[in-house]
């Protein structure tokens, strides 16, 4: 049921693991099914320079996560922003339709991350 | 491949493949047709209820053929209820019943009857006394299944059958997960009626039957023909009866062996995972329970993610974590024994069989333990943190 790009991500996820010093750290839930995401960014410059993740998932949220962490990497704030968990999906050569809300659990914690990253930057001030 | 989903469904014995290849082309005729070659089939057919009416301790004209367990208790818990809805609307079941049990009381529900779902004590048990309390005068039906298909937990089904009966209802048992596994004398049990499945014990898939006992007022579900004595139409499955037969006769002389090899087996299975994975909870391991069954709960990681891994090894076995329900709910019968939804989440069941062998169980405690490790390794709530 998943792409071969989905099981080698799920195999072999990229990017395990937790930022100790992260700029940003964004923790979401999936309603659905109970599923949780951590991710961790580490940014300079208003620009990523380091993802990692951590997921209770299924096989499609963990490659979700893994494809997430890859693809914010390098990316401004702002073009991280714009990805969304279509384009994550379609990284991975498309997800099965009823695996499509696990992708949403990776968008929402690339936006949570760099909201906390922005909260803690108005702190600062 | 190592095949550890038994309960899910079995590979046909080879006796029973060869006892049913016959009647594909060779005695092909209808059983309901005069001439000869028809009422070869027929007496082939009679000749196998009759086999399968001794196995259960039942008359031959108790035992009707269906089209599998699904069909069986469709037919028996929907057919009662119609038959005697003059009499009363209420039925009793219980939260941990198959889906194929489940939801014909859900449609009954929005036809009018109402249903009380009893609960389970923490080893998934349903205590007669909860039952008793649930009955009413207008109760007419229970349904209680004999062993969960997720915990191979057993139920006292004939205590239960008995209060049942003090209390006027009629009493069904799902015994899937039993038949072909355990002995079963329906006398012994108290039943009035009981589905079951060939494949789940080494017979071909689309076939079944139920159990009715002699006076049971069953309304029929599927309309045809008069085959069945009226309670089933359609033309007879004839390589299916013929194979479940088989099944039901290998199991006779099979199932005490079977039962103490496999069941040393899953002991050891437990054991080993026991002694090398940590945090991991071994469901209703102290109660009674089906020899073959083993439901893991490993903490902190997600079943559908350990499935997969599994299966990556060539280790076939299932999951009652939410991801792996197209409901995207977690296993209603680990709710219904009280685990919280985390827990129930990273639940793998193991089911062993007749082909299951030491080597098997060795490789899968060996593999297991490294599986979880990495997951864990992902996982946001490991230990510690
Ligand atoms: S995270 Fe639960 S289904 Fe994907």
């Amino acid at each position: 049921m998943y792409s071969e790009k989905v099981l080698e991500h799920f195999r072999n996820p990229r990017n395990v693991g937790r930022i100790e010093d992260a700029d940003g750290i964004g923790k979401v839930g999936n309603p659905i099914c109970g599923d949780v995401m951590v991710m961790y960014l580490k940014i300079r410059d208003n620009r990523i320079e380091d993802a990692k993740f951590e997921t209770f998932g299924c096989g499609a949220a963990i490659a979700t996560s893994s494809m997430a962490t890859e693809l914010v990497k390098g990316k401004t704030i702002e073009e991280a922003l714009q990805i969304t968990n279509r384009a994550v999906a379609e990284a991975l050569d498309g997800l099965p339709p009823h695996k499509m809300h696990c992708s949403v659990l990776a968008e929402e914690a690339i936006r949570a991350a760099i909201e906390d990253y922005r909260a803690r930057g108005r702190k600062g001030e | 491949m190592i095949y550890l989903d038994y309960n899910a469904t079995t590979p046909c014995d080879p006796r029973v493949v060869e006892a049913m290849l016959p009647f594909f082309s060779e005695f092909f005729a209808n059983p309901s047709s005069l001439h000869r070659p028809g009422q070869e089939a027929r007496r082939a057919i009679e000749r196998a209820r009759s086999t399968i009416a001794s196995f259960l301790g039942a008359k031959e004209e108790e035992v009707i053929f269906t089209s599998g367990g699904t069909e069986s208790s469709n037919l028996a818990i929907r057919g009662v209820a119609q038959a005697l809805r003059k009499k009363g609307t209420h039925l009793v079941t219980s939260a941990i019943e198959h889906h194929a049990v489940l939801n014909v009381f859900r449609s009954l529900e929005k036809e009018g009857f109402s249903v009380t779902y009893l609960p389970v004590d923490a080893n998934g048990i349903v205590h007669p006394e909860e039952l008793k309390k649930a009955l009413r005068p207008d109760t007419i039906l229970v349904s209680i299944m004999h062993a969960n298909n997720e915990t191979g937990v057993l139920e006292p089904i004939a205590d239960l059958a008995r209060v049942a009966h003090e209390g006027g209802a009629i009493f069904h048992t799902d015994a899937v997960q039993t038949v072909g596994k355990i002995p079963i004398d329906v006398t012994v049990l108290g039943v009035d009626l009981l589905s079951a499945s060939a494949h789940k014990f080494y017979g071909p898939k689309g076939v079944g039957f139920l159990y009715i006992r002699k006076g049971t007022p069953i309304a029929p579900q599927i309309l045809g023909g008069h085959h069945e004595r009226g309670k089933r139409a359609g033309t007879e499955n004839v390589p299916g009866i013929i194979g479940m037969a088989k099944a039901c006769e290998i199991a006779q002389e099979e199932m005490g062996e079977e039962a103490r090899r496999v069941g040393a087996l899953r002991d050891m299975l437990e054991q080993g995972l026991e002694e090398r994975v940590p945090d991991i909870h071994i469901v209703s391991r102290n109660v009674p329970r089906l020899y073959n069954t083993s439901l893991v709960l490993v903490a902190y990681v997600e079943g559908e993610s350990l499935l997969l891994n599994l299966d990556f090894e060539g280790i076939c076995v299932s999951s009652g974590s939410a991801c792996t329900s197209s409901s995207l709910e977690p296993s209603h019968v680990l709710l219904a024994c009280g685990y919280p939804h985390e827990l129930a989440h990273g639940s793998i069941r193991f089911s062993l069989g007749k082909w299951t062998k030491e080597e098997e169980i060795f490789r899968v405690v060996a593999v297991f333990p490294k599986i979880v490790e990495k997951l864990r390794a992902i996982s946001p709530f490991s230990k510690g943190r």
